[in-house]
C-alpha cells in the first residue's frame, strides 16, 4: 500500500521538487528502500557507506519521532505520512572555506585526531574553521573552553565579566592562584593562549543580556553554558531558539550534574525540560549550595564532546536526551525528552518572538541595581551594627546549615531553613527578629516563611554573614 | 500497587532519602506521588511546581498513569556552573 513521505526543501531536488512522494512498505524501514529504489539520489543524503541511517536524519511517523517507536521497524498504514526532517548536514553549517590549511606544526599537533576516521583532516578542518561562544569562564568553561582549545577549535568566544576570586580556584582550572584579582578573561586568554597558540580567543567582558546575546551568539555555530544561574540560562536557550543554534547545556550541583544538547531544529529545548523557573533560594547556586570541585571537570568535558561531534557531524548528539550524573553513586542516567509542542519558544504556536526580561521571568532582581533595601523586610549589616552598639534587644536567627555554622558564626541561634516549620516555636515573637544566612537568600525565604506564620516583625540580613565579615567584622571567615 | 521513587538533587536533600518504594493506588499519577512527598516535606512542597518527573527514563507530563513497578524520578532543576 502506498504510504505519503514528506520530503523537506534540501531533498527535493532528488524528488522531481515534489514535497511529498508515495512509498510502499509495512514498515517505516520498507517505505525507506522503496524511497530509494525511486529516488536513488537521496541513498548518500540518508545512509552512511555502511549502510546505516545518517545521525542528523530524523524520521518520524506522524508526530513521533521514530527513535521513540520502534526505529525502522515501525510499522506504517496508509494513512499515516513518514517524514524526513529537514537534516542539518553536519549537526552545524560550519562553512569550511576551501583555503582552510593546517600547517606543518598544525599536522603534528593534531596527529591523534587525525588518526582517526571520524576526525582525519576534513573533520580537524572543521573544527579549525568553527566558532564556539563558551558563556562563562567558572567551573564548566574551565574545562570547556581549555579542551575545545586543546581540540584545534579555531575560534573560541568567551563571555565573562568577573574577576578571579581565591573561592574559584578549587574549581575553576583555567586560572591559577597567581590570577586572584585578575580579570577571568585575561587569565582564560593566557591558559587557552598556552595550550594552542593557534586558536583565536575572543573575550567579551560583559554581562550577557537581552541587549547583547543575539548579535552576540549570530557569530558562532554552537553555543555552550556554562553559567551559573537560571535568568541567563533562559536567556541562552531562546537566543539559541531564535537564531537556531545548537545549545550544549550543562549544569551542576554539589555532587549532581546534568548535561544535553538542547537543539529546536530537531528537538526539545530547555523550556520544553523546566517551564518555569524556581523563585530565588530556592534551588541553590554553587555558591549557596556547594559543588565538588572535579564534578565541573565531569561535566564541562562531556559538554566539550558534545560541542566537538556538533562540529563534525559524527556520533549522535545528546539532542532529545538529558543525562543524570551522581557521582555519589557514580551513575549516569540518560532521559529522553521530547518536544513540548505548547513550549511558548519552540512549541507549534510560539509567543516568545525576542529576548525577553529574565531577571524579572525568574523574579531575582537585577544584580547591577544599587543595593537598595526595603525598610519594612530588610536590614543592612551598618544598620545591624548600629542598632546592637546602641543595645537594641533583637532575636537574631542563623538559618544555615550546622556545617557551614561550624565554619563561621555571629554567635546567632542556629534553625536550618529546612527545620524551620518544625522548631518555629522556638523563636521569641516578642521581640523583633533578624534572620541570617550565607548570603541572603535563603533568610529572604525563611523571613516569608515566619511573617505568613503570624510573626509581626520580622527583617532579613541582606547580603547575610557574608556581607557581615566583609563589611563589619573581618575575624569572621568568609567562605 | 508498588513504585520506586528516586530523587535527584535538592529534592534529594528536601527528603533526605534518594531512594524511597512506595505504595499508591491503581491509577495514580505522576503528580500523585509529588502530592504525596510534597504533604511530607516542605521543601518538596515549595520545588513541586518547578521539578519534572521521568518514568522509566523517559520525561512525562505530570498527569502521566503508573503502573506496578515504575521507576519515578523527580528532577528538579540545577542551575550552577
Ligand atoms: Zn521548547
Amino acid at each position: 500500500m502506498p504510504i505519503k513521505v514528506f520530503i523537506p526543501t534540501p531533498l527535493r531536488p532528488f524528488t522531481e521538487k515534489r514535497d511529498t512522494v508515495e512509498a510502499e512498505g509495512a514498515t517505516v524501514g520498507e517505505v525507506l528502500q522503496d524511497l530509494l529504489r525511486k529516488h536513488s539520489q537521496l541513498q548518500p543524503h540518508l545512509y552512511s557507506e555502511n549502510g546505516a541511517m545518517r545521525s542528523y536524519v530524523n524520521i518520524y511517523v506522524n508526530d513521533e519521532d521514530i527513535r521513540y517507536l520502534s526505529k525502522e521497524k515501525t510499522p506504517v498504514k496508509s494513512s499515516d505520512t513518514v517524514s524526513i526532517i529537514p537534516s542539518i548536514a553536519g549537526g552545524v553549517d560550519v562553512a569550511v572555506e576551501t583555503d582552510i590549511q593546517l600547517s606543518k606544526e598544525e599536522l603534528l599537533r593534531y596527529s591523534r585526531h587525525l588518526l582517526i576516521p571520524e576526525v582525519g583532516l576534513t573533520g580537524q578542518k572543521k573544527l579549525k574553521a568553527a566558532k564556539v561562544l563558551v558563556i562563562g569562564a567558572g567551573g564548566l568553561g574551565s574545562p570547556v573552553s581549555m579542551y575545545l582549545a586543546a581540540a584545534g577549535v579555531g575560534t573560541i568566544g568567551i563571555v565573562d565579566f568577573d574577576v578571579v576570586d581565591a573561592t574559584n580556584l578549587q574549581r575553576q582550572i583555567l586560572h591559577s592562584t597567581n590570577d586572584v584579582g585578575r580579570s577571568k578573561l585575561e587569565s582564560a586568554r593566557e591558559t587557552l593562549k598556552g595550550i594552542n597558540p593557534n586558536v583565536v580567543i575572543k573575550t567579551h567582558e560583559e554581562r550577557l543580556s537581552s541587549e547583547n546575546a543575539l548579535e552576540l551568539f549570530a557569530g558562532y555555530d554552537v553555543i555552550v553554558d556554562g553559567t551559573d544561574n537560571f535568568p541567563t540560562r533562559y536567556l541562552v536557550n531562546d537566543a539559541c531558539v531564535l537564531l537556531n543554534k545548537p545549545y550544549v547545556y550543562g549544569s551542576i550541583l554539589r555532587f549532581d550534574g546534568q548535561v544535553s544538547v538542547f537543539d529546536a531544529r530537531r528537538g526539545p529545548c530547555y523550556r520544553c525540560l523546566y517551564p518555569t523557573p524556581p523563585p530565588p533560594g530556592l534551588v541553590p547556586s554553587c555558591a549557596e549550595g556547594g559543588v565538588l570541585g572535579v564534578l565541573p571537570g565531569i561535566i564541562g568535558t562531556l559538554q566539550a564532546l558534545e560541542a566537538i561531534k556538533l562540529i563534525l557531524g559524527e556520533g549522535e548528539p545528546l539532542v532529545g536526551k538529558l543525562v543524570l550524573f551522581d557521582a555519589l553513586k557514580f551513575s549516569f542516567r540518560e532521559l529522553k525528552l521530547r518536544r513540548d509542542p505548547n513550549c511558548p519558544v519552540c512549541g507549534d504556536n510560539p509567543t516568545i518572538h525576542e529576548l525577553i526580561d529574565y531577571d524579572q521571568f525568574c523574579g531575582v532582581k537585577p544584580p547591577t541595581v544599587e543595593e537598595t533595601i526595603d525598610e519594612e523586610t530588610e536590614i543592612t549589616v551598618e544598620q545591624l551594627k548600629a542598632r546592637l552598639d546602641r543595645g537594641d534587644d533583637l532575636f537574631i536567627l542563623d538559618v544555615r546549615e550546622p556545617h557551614e555554622y561550624e565554619i563561621a558564626n555571629i554567635g546567632a541561634p542556629l534553625i536550618p531553613l529546612g527545620e524551620l516549620p518544625k522548631r518555629f516555636r522556638e523563636i521569641d515573637s516578642s521581640k523583633e527578629i533578624i534572620i541570617h544566612c550565607k548570603s541572603g537568600r535563603r533568610s529572604a525565604l525563611a523571613a516569608d516563611f515566619l511573617r505568613k506564620n503570624g510573626f509581626k516583625s520580622v527583617k532579613n540580613l541582606v547580603g547575610g554573614i557574608d556581607a557581615w565579615s566583609e563589611r563589619i567584622d573581618p575575624n569572621v571567615p568568609h567562605y | 500497587m508498588k513504585i520506586f521513587v528516586k530523587f535527584f538533587a535538592s529534592a534529594r536533600e528536601a527528603v533526605g532519602s534518594d531512594n524511597v518504594q512506595v505504595a499508591v493506588k491503581e491509577g495514580a499519577t505522576a503528580n500523585d506521588v509529588l502530592e504525596l512527598f510534597g504533604s511530607q516535606f516542605e521543601t518538596m512542597n515549595r520545588l513541586r511546581p518547578y521539578v519534572r518527573v521521568a518514568v522509566n527514563q523517559s520525561y512525562v507530563v505530570n498527569d502521566h498513569v503508573l503502573h506496578e513497578g515504575d521507576e519515578v524520578a523527580i528532577i528538579p532543576p540545577v542551575s550552577g556552573g
